[in-house]
């Protein structure tokens, strides 16, 4: 077999360990939907209706300005829930004996990263069902479903790689933790619930250059009209761009190994 | 084969300057107190840790250059549990099994034969996070027999074992010997050297003190008449000075 096909063989081994701790431990995942729930229950449920009048739009018109920015925070706090799992797991002795074996080198990390963008995309479509219950309307066809989806799908896949590097740069789960969290909440300063033209010259200037920005457009003028411009191309490229970054990063933590934090003691 | 091997962690010279020969199908006994270098020694001969200076081959591989040559023909079962404690112990064989590409009719095969072997049958289906102390050092050593290595590392494999579980996994290892595979292990416990091992060499400080059969280093207390291990390692290390 070639080495591609062996690396392919020994991340799908990895997803399967990865998904089954998912089933033993489905709190985990469970966590990373609640946050963003919460948001949408509060923001489109108690705040709506003022934000409906500040932005003219109908009445209950919120929800669809606000579902695709609560999309995005939802990706983001799964993948800080991939942060502090990474920690947990890669200070076990399991992580070691994989590295005292002929198996390919970065498949857990691989198999890692596919598992938790499979349950981000399934956060995803739960969200997407509270959404609708709320009132989210959508105009968008089959096409541009997939196309929001695949959207979806590559921010995950960005934000997976550069918190489970996070996760192997942390000493501690909580540590881990905190970092992701400056990761998760960075749609706040986006145009997730308010138009940034609203906001403060500084605060606007960070807010429309910032990545979730551009993902944001895209996600919005796919499932609601409106126009994507520029934005799909820069949100693309800022997904590559993270996503290569922390794929390069967590491979040097992980070639590291415990040598730069040391194995706990059982 | 180990030569003038020398490893550092900042300004602590954890090795310095070790030689060490195993033979082919014996057990070698790498023996030290806590804080000796023994765990360090382990961690670059199964290539986890590079070395700072010196030479080390792992069956016939250089652990530098070729890494994943010598990690075919290793197995490891370290001193820190090293399952996957979320899986059942069944799970946790499969997944080496899986690992090893060896199939899913045969990793089944072995992965039965090995809870049989290790008397873990009854566990199969518990998650490893339930099991006692002994049962999860079985399940550790079994998992690093699923690749059938020639050569195994067993660092302290008997620590915070009950006496019955150390002598079980005494006889684990030597049945594995009676197999022909070759055993490097080390222990802080003179009596496990003295059971176990064909050779022994005494760690302390980074450096190789002694090297020898057990009947060697127990010759090399002068004026004791039926000297134990415990008075060499006492004489050697500075266990004894202290």
């Amino acid at each position: 077999m070639s080495s591609l096909s062996l690396a392919l063989r020994d991340s799908a081994t990895m997803l399967r360990r990865d998904l089954r701790h998912a089933q033993r431990f489905p709190m985990m995942t469970a966590s990373g939907i609640l946050v963003p729930v919460i948001f949408l229950l509060l923001f489109a449920g108690v705040f709506g209706r003022a934000l409906s009048a500040g932005l003219g739009v109908r009445p209950g018109g919120y929800v669809d300005y606000l579902t695709p920015g609560i999309l995005v925070m939802t990706a983001g706090f799964a993948a800080e829930s991939t942060a502090v799992t990474v920690n947990t797991d890669f200070r076990l002795g399991i992580i070691d004996r994989f590295r005292t074996m002929p198996i390919a080198r970065t498949s857990v990390l691989t198999g890692t990263v596919a598992g938790s963008v499979i349950r981000t995309m399934l956060s995803g479509v739960f969200v997407v069902a509270v959404a609708l219950a709320l009132g989210f309307r959508s105009a968008a066809g089959p096409a541009a479903w997939i196309a929001a989806a695949g959207m979806f799908a590559a921010l995950a896949f960005a934000l997976t790689w550069l918190t489970v590097a996070l996760g192997l740069f942390a000493k501690t789960p909580a540590g881990a933790n905190s970092l992701a969290l400056l990761v998760a909440i960075l749609p706040f300063v986006s145009s997730a619930f308010v138009p940034t033209g609203t906001m403060p010259a500084g605060v606007r200037w960070f807010a429309q250059n910032e990545p979730f920005t551009p993902v944001i457009g895209t996600l919005r003028g796919l499932l609601t009209g409106g126009v994507i411009g520029n934005s799909a191309v820069a949100a693309v490229a800022w997904c590559a761009g993270i996503a290569l970054a922390g794929y390069l990063w967590a491979r040097v933590l992980y070639d590291r190994g415990p040598a730069a934090a040391p194995a706990v003691a059982a | 084969m180990v030569r003038a091997l020398r490893k550092s962690f900042g300004h602590h010279l954890v090795l310095d300057g070790v030689d060490l020969d195993v033979p082919e199908g014996t057990v070698y006994a790498l023996l030290g107190p806590n804080g000796s270098g023994k765990t360090t020694m382990v961690r670059i001969l199964s290539t986890l840790l590079p070395a700072d200076a010196g030479q080390v081959r792992v069956a016939g591989h250089d652990v530098a250059d070729e890494p994943d040559q010598v990690r075919a023909a290793i197995g490891v079962t370290g001193q820190f549990s090293a399952v996957d404690q979320m899986l059942t112990g069944e799970e946790n064989l499969v997944l080496m099994a899986d690992l090893y590409h060896l199939g899913r009719a045969e990793g089944r095969r072995r992965a039965a034969a090995l809870l049989d072997r290790f008397d873990l049958a009854d566990a199969a289906k518990k998650p490893a996070a339930v099991y006692s102390g002994g049962m999860r050092r079985r399940l550790d050593l079994a998992m690093t027999l699923v690749g059938e290595p020639r050569l195994i590392f067993l660092d302290e494999p008997t620590a915070g074992l009950d006496p019955r579980s150390r002598r079980t996994m005494w006889e684990i290892i030597r049945e594995l010997v009676g197999r022909g595979v070759t055993i490097f292990l080390t222990t802080q416990y003179l009596e496990e050297a003295d059971q176990l091992a064909g050779r022994i060499a005494v760690l302390d400080h980074g450096k190789i003190v002694a090297a020898g059969t057990p009947d060697e280093l127990k010759r090399l207390i002068p004026g004791g008449h039926h000297p134990s291990l415990d008075d060499v390692f006492f004489a050697l290390t500075d266990e004894g000075r202290s």
